[in-house]
């Protein structure tokens, strides 16, 4: 009973402390403009992507031929059953820029989880043990540095085919470099800290400090390159569905929907315009809460 | 300094030898291109024969070291879709792809240097602030849709620029502009911090007080110090651009590596892909050498005898 009560005020005491350094850094990144606009679009955005079958329920893949290249609402001949037009199909197009837009952020966050979950372990043993186990996860980033990004997940999406489960491990791995880079970085002028010696020196084991001393420390950098890294990801995954290797059809999604507009370029703008315009929208918002964020976190990262 | 050069010298055998090996692992990871060779009704008897002719049938780590070997010797194997030496493949496309990419790199610089350099010493007005914003949509662009923006309003709108092929400068115009467009806007947020960060140090303000006028502080004091971290980056960037053309050859129809390198891909050809992933990791490798011998003419401060 009395042990209970020691236990619960500890976990208080630990929790409060926290919970106001977050509202504190919330604040703080909330103060910068942009960095507000930006959380705001890509939460519109986010909530949309999610939301949107309560509002509009159009099925994306129905066809009707008889409504092919049916312009958008505001052009003449445009009609309110296709809002942002028809495709070559006839399928509706708002319809499938909606669909289109949980593939790109499903993949861009999930594929930089997967970034930073590889490049956090391989940062923090790199830059926290030193030694050969550093020299060699290093020279293992210089070589993946040095390979042909976009080849890489091309040919390694060809031996593994395309589903989106693939396409969010491929793209997820080939970019753990700048994590682990950034967090070995960071580690290594962590590791000659006070309060690190200090807890080594009471004896804390080397996995303790690492997950509760060093980890909590390098957050702020990891969260500004993953917002940024987002961005990146989200334009490599429409590229590599513009070339056909993308999350399979018939789910729609950006980057087909373009490379299919493409043909029609001549009669039908719309097709190739509206998914570069969604793309384009997403990744600007992206970028404003990253460049936000950065300038509030961590202003050290400014060049990247 | 001979220490030093010797310290990068192996740096990049040690990254070259490790993209061929990655390379090669997963290129034969994805299938057996004999069935794509054969004509379909080939007996089992002659899939056999031709897989023990090309060598298949060794043990992988024997088939990595023939291959090594004879890249040693500049031999790359022949194209198995082509039907000629890979290199040879590879050579008559190299120059188109160097063109597109040089050409993007030199308009990105171009136009984003002088931006980011005026942005930075009119900080926060209306100029900084319009050219910041604008970058920051030229991130956001993809540029392989920016390439089809363009062909939709300069060729089929217009009609002032051919949609694709290469030949003319008129041909290069717009995949050089959509493949330099981030670039551009990367290399304008770039100067830009670059440039604050070296304009309020103290040397500046010595220079200012010396009475120097503002434009010789400027061009010769501060930029000359925020070339370091420009060079960096453009080095970087040279090698991602060669391995970024693919989408954007694709879209011109451009015929450079990219192109030729996702037709491989598709259509299993090993000897190709390897020969172009290594050509490729070979010029990346050797730009960032380039780039580091350049530091020390840059910034001689840097030592390079530091760790005996």
């Amino acid at each position: 009973m009395n042990q209970q009560t020691v236990v619960k005020t500890s976990i208080f005491e630990v929790i409060t402390p926290r919970l106001r350094f977050m509202a504190e850094t919330l604040r703080e990144v909330a103060r910068r403009p942009s960095a507000l606009v930006g959380g705001i679009m890509i939460t519109a955005i986010v909530l949309i992507s999610v939301g949107f079958p309560l509002f509009y329920a159009v099925d994306p893949l129905e066809q009707d031929l008889l409504a092919r290249f049916t312009p958008p609402v505001w052009q003449q001949g445009g009609s309110w059953v296709y809002p942002l037009g028809a495709d070559n199909l006839g399928r509706d197009v708002l319809s499938r820029l909606l669909y289109g837009s949980r593939v790109s952020l499903l993949v861009g966050f999930a594929a930089v989880l997967v970034a930073e979950l590889a490049g956090i372990f391989l940062g923090l043993f790199s830059g926290y043990y030193g030694g050969k186990l550093d020299s060699l996860i290093m020279r293992v980033a210089d070589i993946f540095m040095a390979y042909p990004f976009m080849l890489l997940t091309i040919s390694v999406i060809a031996v593994l085919g395309n589903s989106i489960f693939n396409l969010i491990l491929v793209l997820g791995l080939s970019d753990w470099v700048t994590y682990a880079r950034t967090i070995r970085g960071s580690v290594l002028s962590l590791k000659e800290k006070e309060f690190v010696e200090a807890s080594r020196a009471i004896g804390t084991p080397h996995r303790v400090v690492i997950f509760r001393h060093i980890l909590p420390n390098v957050i702020s950098p990891l969260l500004v390159l993953g917002t940024l890294r987002v961005a990146n990801i989200i334009i490599w995954e429409s590229g590599l569905s513009f070339l056909g290797m993308g999350v399979p059809p018939p789910m729609p999604t950006w980057g087909r929907m373009l490379a299919e507009g493409r043909l029609y370029i001549t009669d039908a703008w719309w097709l190739v315009t509206l998914p570069g315009l969604a793309i384009m929208l997403t990744i600007f918002s992206i970028n404003l809460l990253g460049d936000g964020l950065r300038d509030a976190l961590d202003p050290r990262l400014r060049n990247i | 300094m001979l220490q030093y050069l010797f310290k990068r010298l192996w740096h990049t055998v040690y990254v070259i030898i490790g993209v061929s090996v990655i390379s090669f692992f997963f290129i034969h990871l994805s299938g057996d291109p004999v069935m794509l060779m054969l004509p379909g009704d080939a007996s089992h008897q002659e899939i056999e024969d031709l897989r023990e002719q090309l060598g298949f049938n060794d043990p992988i780590y024997e088939q990595y070291l023939r291959f090594a070997g004879q890249a040693l010797r500049g031999e790359f194997g022949h194209s198995l879709y082509y039907k000629v030496p890979a290199m040879e493949l590879i050579l008559e496309r190299l120059p188109a792809s160097l063109e597109l990419a040089v050409a993007a790199m030199l308009i990105a610089l171009v136009v984003a240097v002088p931006i980011g350099i005026i942005s930075a010493v009119r900080r926060g007005s209306l100029l900084d602030m319009g050219s910041m914003l604008g970058a920051l949509f030229g991130l956001s662009m993809p540029h392989f849709w920016l390439g089809i923006m363009l062909i939709m309003i300069f060729s089929v709108k217009l009609g002032w620029l051919p949609t694709s092929g290469r030949g003319t400068l008129a041909h290069l115009i717009m995949p050089s502009v959509a493949l330099g467009l981030s670039l551009m806007a990367m290399f304008a947020r770039l100067t830009r911090s670059v440039m604050l960060e070296v304009l309020s140090l103290d040397y500046i303000r010595t220079a200012r007080s010396k009475g120097l006028k503002e434009r010789i502080v400027i061009s010769k004091h501060a930029f000359k110090n925020a070339l370091i971290p420009l060079v960096t980056v453009a080095g970087m960037q040279f090698g991602f651009l060669l391995g970024g053309t693919v989408i954007i050859e694709t879209v011109f129809a451009w015929p450079g590596v990219g192109r030729l390198v996702v037709q491989a891909i598709f259509n299993r050809d090993y000897p190709l892909v390897q020969a172009i992933v290594l050509v490729l990791a070979v010029i990346f490798v050797a730009v960032n050498f380039i780039v580091d011998m350049l530091y020390m003419y840059l910034d001689p401060q840097i030592s390079y005898f530091e760790d005996k």
